[in-house]
């Protein structure tokens, strides 16, 4: 079929972007509709000593004594060491970030809701605040969980014996990285609104999340119902990137002030709230020692990781989910003979740890992508050829790497390869040297890394999460009118699922994409599905689908048969028809004997009807592993550290591409997110925890302008393990930009004796790096 | 993030714009691409706004005599643009086309930026460079002029007074004629800066200036430079520059000190090639 798996066809969701006439939370209009806003804390931990409402309005202000029947959002693991938080939706005795919620205040609209917020007054008394992971782990701390023994969420050990080869390597690189606090910045904000449906006896909630049925089972816990009474509706969403992935504490609340009050209650997030209390992402540490023989040739790694994960544990994910991820990842794409490391997730006066598109990976590829480079310039030799001579080959896959990890299909030096070829690394030192003579300063840089994919049921349960996702279910119906419908429990937030699954029935069933309508995100509609994250979606609801939509394939052809009268076996289903020889039944046909005539059809006929629900999950449960490599080459102005990336390349192997364009979309959008963590974005906080960075002229995204012209390459290494052989791709392009830009800018200002280890490299840390350097020749200059 | 409740006064006149502003609480919009936000961070709370910018006296550029006049209610666009059949000078078009965006240059305007006196904005320093007067008029319609490089006094102060209004900005037309060089270092297209330089030289009027923008104050006068650079017809060193700005800026960090050296030789530069 044209519109098939691996044809390059437009969106079917563009059509509506385009014309504006999408329905995102805050576009629903609703007769009797409040708007809510919320107090939010001004200091980062505190004791709270009172609140007081506005005289008149205690009728429109909330906090939490009042939201009788409410609990706490607390995230459970089976780890045996985790410590569990209990997070208030809305702040109880203490305020442990800036932006926690305390109280709620509704009213006709906005302005008015945060004139109310505005007059109410909070008594503060302020404790200690740790705005780093080094003073939360000093000794005898403030606590920020009372009923803790120090302010550690858990902490991880992974460990082979590295004591013979730190006698015997002949390269040890010792380095500290860093990354920065990140907002995700989704284009729409979070969003909720929620009514009661008297008739349905429920709780209804619009809500923009990437998850609508793990909302609905939180939701329901949280507020003591049970799933019947709460349907969750995700409408449009602009971009999730892991934030809408979460149960939120303002879900919560919308939801039981809609179900108290009587009349439905919308909250949508502001810029301002998603800056500071959304701030909640990337922030890691690294102590890292490497070791190598003297071709560079990795021996062994030895790490520690500090992930700053905040003051509460997200749910259903945790507060741990990151660390495990890195400490599991750090080796990445490398064939790596021994591995030890220690990861801290330590509790912090900041919003709770989500994970954000690529998940802890962005942070270790970086480390390790940088580590690669200083081993490749400890033993004199071509960062490149290092990385490819540590990448696992092609020959030995699959390969079960040292953490355990199954990479199942591909060729990763090959990726390097092509990579190295498409930017022409070959010519690179002659351009670098004629830019020299011109004062200007070039680098190129590389970065490898895997993305594991629609990894599922024992991987997730070996992270301790108490909710672990399993089959996907989908179903596929023919209609009355012979067009198709699908229903998915996942969701799409702008990475065009709602297309891709299309395409996936459209190959089994013949038909135009235009003919095939997909509903997802609602609760009260599609099948359970745990939703869209861990690049899981195309994997998972195309498994899904494919495999309802072989079923209905079958009883289609069953019916098509009877009508032309002959054996199923004899037909064939192409075209939008059954075929035996020349002679066809349309599905409109087909369909209309089912549905309107079914007296056409004999009495031993399957009952099973043209409405197939079916569960997926791939044949193997640890995940399908894409990967890339990507190279940058950057000019760095030495005089006001600003980085122009000059060329920019990808080259990634997903799998089977189910549609070119879209992959290439999401490898844009991935690439400029992953830009914005080497170059641009951070939070910003005062020693008192307060965020410096509230609103867009401080945290900076890059634009348009600051964003090369991306050149992809692709090859094709079909899982075997997973229906048509996809792998997911979705959080991939976002995990390696900042090790190929930071080690082309090193290799910039190599000349310089420079090197950056902490990301953004805005140009105030590249200028502080090459005065630095300058400062420390001076001394030893001085000193001889 | 909605703003305080406030009343939004149109005035059909300068006279009853001027007289509204007589009272408390009321502040002039003209554009509003700064006070928006800052309305809607609640960071300045009116009781009135006044909006002035469909008043055609404050719309006009014309040229009386040796003197160019610019309404304070003409926008960055207009400017850029350049279409309004009177020669701007070629600085003014070239600075108004790197101010933020397109759609905040089609509604920030001249006045507006000039009496909002960000420290890091654009305008405050090319008129500074640029020697530019400002026309004030207050509540009783009595109108002054102050020169630009006087009229800011630091970061967001100004020597307006409460029923003051910009209404125009004027400089000799011989300005279209100066020799000039700006340079602006931010993080992003679009973005404020993080530091500007930028340098006027006109041999005949006999008037040179070089100017520091972005400091985290008013606009910095480099007056002995400036000379010196007229005079000698060549750039000062990069060490000299840095000495200069480490006596006048002495709370500068260093790399806030590189950036503004940077961007002020690469204005002079501009002028005076190397």
């Amino acid at each position: 079929m044209k519109t098939g798996i691996g044809a390059k066809v437009p969106r079917k969701e563009d059509a509506r972007h385009l014309n504006g006439t999408a329905q995102f939370v805050g576009d629903i209009k609703m007769s009797h509709l409040w708007e809510a806003a919320y107090v939010r804390s001004p200091l980062a931990h505190a004791k709270i000593k009172s609140i007081t409402k506005p005289e008149g309005f205690e009728d429109r202000v909330f906090s939490m004594a009042d939201m009788v029947g409410l609990g706490p959002i607390a995230a459970q693991s089976t780890l045996p060491t985790y410590n569990q938080s209990n997070h208030w939706p809305l702040a109880k005795d203490k305020v442990r970030f800036v932006g926690e919620c305390i109280v709620m205040c509704v009213a006709p609209t906005r302005a008015e809701a945060e004139d109310l917020a505005e007059a109410v007054i909070v008594d503060l008394e302020p404790l200690p605040v740790h705005v780093t992971v080094d003073t939360a782990l000093a000794p005898n701390a403030e606590k920020l969980h009372d009923e803790w023994e120090n302010n550690l969420f858990l902490t991880t050990q992974f460990d082979t014996d590295l004591t013979e080869i730190r006698k015997t390597a002949a390269v040890v690189v010792e380095r500290e990285y860093s990354t920065a606090r990140q907002c995700m910045a989704p284009m729409e904000g979070k969003g909720a609104l929620a009514y009661w449906d008297g008739k349905a006896d429920q709780l209804v909630i619009y809500t923009s999340t990437q998850v609508p049925h793990l909302i609905r089972t939180g939701l329901a816990e949280c507020m003591g119902l049970d799933q019947g009474e709460v349907r969750v509706i995700a409408p449009d969403v602009g971009g999730g990137f892991g934030y809408k992935c979460v149960l939120q504490p303002e879900e919560l609340t919308v939801g039981w002030a809609a179900k108290h009050l009587g009349r439905p209650i919308r909250w949508t997030e502001d810029r301002r709230e998603h800056l500071t209390a959304g701030a909640n992402t990337r922030e890691h540490k690294y102590k890292m020692t490497a070791y190598a023989d003297d071709t560079g040739r990795l021996l062994g790694v030895d790490a520690d990781i500090w992930v700053d994960v905040g003051a509460y544990s997200v749910w259903p994910f945790t507060a741990c989910l990151e660390a495990a991820q890195a400490g599991g990842n750090l080796p990445g794409p490398y064939d790596l003979g021994a591995y030890a490391c220690r990861t801290y997730s330590v509790a912090t006066n900041k919003p709770g740890f989500t994970p954000y598109r690529g998940v802890a990976r962005p942070g270790v590829c970086f480390a390790m992508e940088l580590t690669i480079d200083a081993i490749a310039r400890a033993v004199g030799r071509d960062p490149l050829d290092v990385r490819r001579l540590n990448l696992v080959p092609g020959s030995k896959m699959p390969y079960t790497n040292i953490t355990g990890k199954f990479y199942d299909t591909g060729d990763y030096p090959e990726a390097a390869r092509q990579a190295a070829e498409m930017i022409d690394a070959k010519s690179f030192a002659k351009r670098k040297a004629e830019a020299a003579s011109t004062g200007r300063h070039l680098g190129i840089g590389f970065s490898s890394f895997t993305e594991q994919s629609a990894h599922g049921t024992k991987v997730f349960a070996s992270w301790g999460l108490a909710l672990v996702p399993g089959y996907e279910q989908a179903m596929v119906k023919l209609a009355p009118t012979g067009s198709v419908e699908v229903k998915s429990g996942n969701q799409t937030t702008g990475q065009g699922l709602e297309t891709t699954i299309a395409q996936v029935a459209s190959d089994w069933l013949s038909l135009d994409i235009s003919s095939i309508k997909v509903t997802m995100g609602d609760t009260g509609m599609t099948p359970y599905s745990t939703g869209a994250y861990a690049s899981r979606g195309m994997v998972m609801a195309g498994g899904a689908v494919s495999k309802a939509s072989e079923e209905l394939a079958r009883r289609i052809r069953v019916l098509g048969a009877h009508l032309l009268q002959c054996k199923a076996e004899e037909t064939e289903l192409k075209d939008g028809a059954v075929f035996r020889g020349a002679a066809s039944v349309s599905l409109k046909q087909i369909a209309q004997a089912w549905y309107l005539r079914p007296d056409l059809l004999p009495d031993n006929i399957e009952t099973t009807g043209m409405e197939v629900t079916e569960g997926y999950k791939p044949t193997i449960d640890t995940g399908v592993f894409t990967y890339a490599t990507h190279a940058a080459v950057v000019e760095v102005d030495i005089e006001t550290g600003k980085v122009d990336i000059l060329d920019y390349v990808i080259f990634e192997d997903c799998g089977t591409r189910v549609n070119p364009l879209i992959l290439d979309g999401q490898s844009y959008g991935g690439a400029a997110q992953g830009i914005g963590t080497a170059l641009f974005e951070e939070v910003i906080y005062d020693s008192a925890g307060q965020p410096l960075t509230s609103t867009l002229a401080d945290y900076i995204l890059p634009g348009p302008a600051e964003l090369p012209s991306f050149r992809l390459g692709h090859s094709e290494s079909p899982s075997p393990y997973s229906r048509h052989g996809i792998k997911g791709v979705g959080e991939g392009a976002a995990i390696a930009p900042s090790g190929a830009l930071v080690n082309a800018i090193n290799d910039a200002l190599t000349p310089f004796g420079a090197e950056i280890n902490s990301i953004p490299a805005t140009p105030h840390r590249i200028l502080q790096a090459i005065f630095d350097a300058r400062d420390a020749r001076e001394m030893l200059e001085a000193a001889e | 993030m909605k703003p305080v409740p406030f009343s939004h006064n149109i005035a059909d006149t300068l006279q009853l714009a001027s007289k509204a502003l007589n009272t408390d609480g009321s502040k002039i919009i003209a554009g509003g691409q700064s006070i928006g936000p800052m309305l809607n961070l609640r960071l300045v709370r009116p009781t009135t706004l006044i909006g002035v910018t469909r008043l055609e006296e404050l719309q006009k550029i014309h040229i009386t005599g040796d003197t160019l006049s610019i309404g304070a209610a003409v926008t960055h666009a207009r400017i850029e643009d350049g279409i309004d059949g009177v020669d701007l000078p070629p600085m003014m078009r070239h600075v108004a086309r790197s101010i933020a965006y397109r759609a905040v240059r089609n509604k920030g305007t001249l006045g507006g930026s000039l009496a909002h006196a960000d420290p890091a904005a654009d305008w405050v320093t090319t008129m500074t460079a640029l020697g530019a007067q400002l026309v004030i008029r207050d509540a009783r319609g009595k109108s002054r002029r102050e020169p630009m490089a006087s009229f800011m006094r630091g970061a967001y102060r100004t020597g307006l007074q409460q029923d003051e209004c910009i209404t125009a900005v004027e400089m000799p037309v011989a300005m279209g004629q100066a020799l000039w060089g700006y340079d602006k270092i931010c993080r992003k297209v679009g973005e404020f800066a993080d530091a500007i330089g930028a340098i006027v030289i006109h041999p005949d009027l006999k008037y040179a200036r070089v100017v520091v923008g972005a400091t985290e104050d008013a606009p910095l006068l480099l007056p002995d430079m400036a000379r010196e650079i007229a005079r000698t017809a060549t750039a000062p060193s990069l060490g000299d520059i840095d000495s200069t700005l480490a006596t006048y800026l002495p709370g500068a960090s260093r790399v806030k000190r590189q950036l503004l050296k940077t961007a002020l030789s690469r204005a002079i530069a501009k002028v005076i090639p190397s």
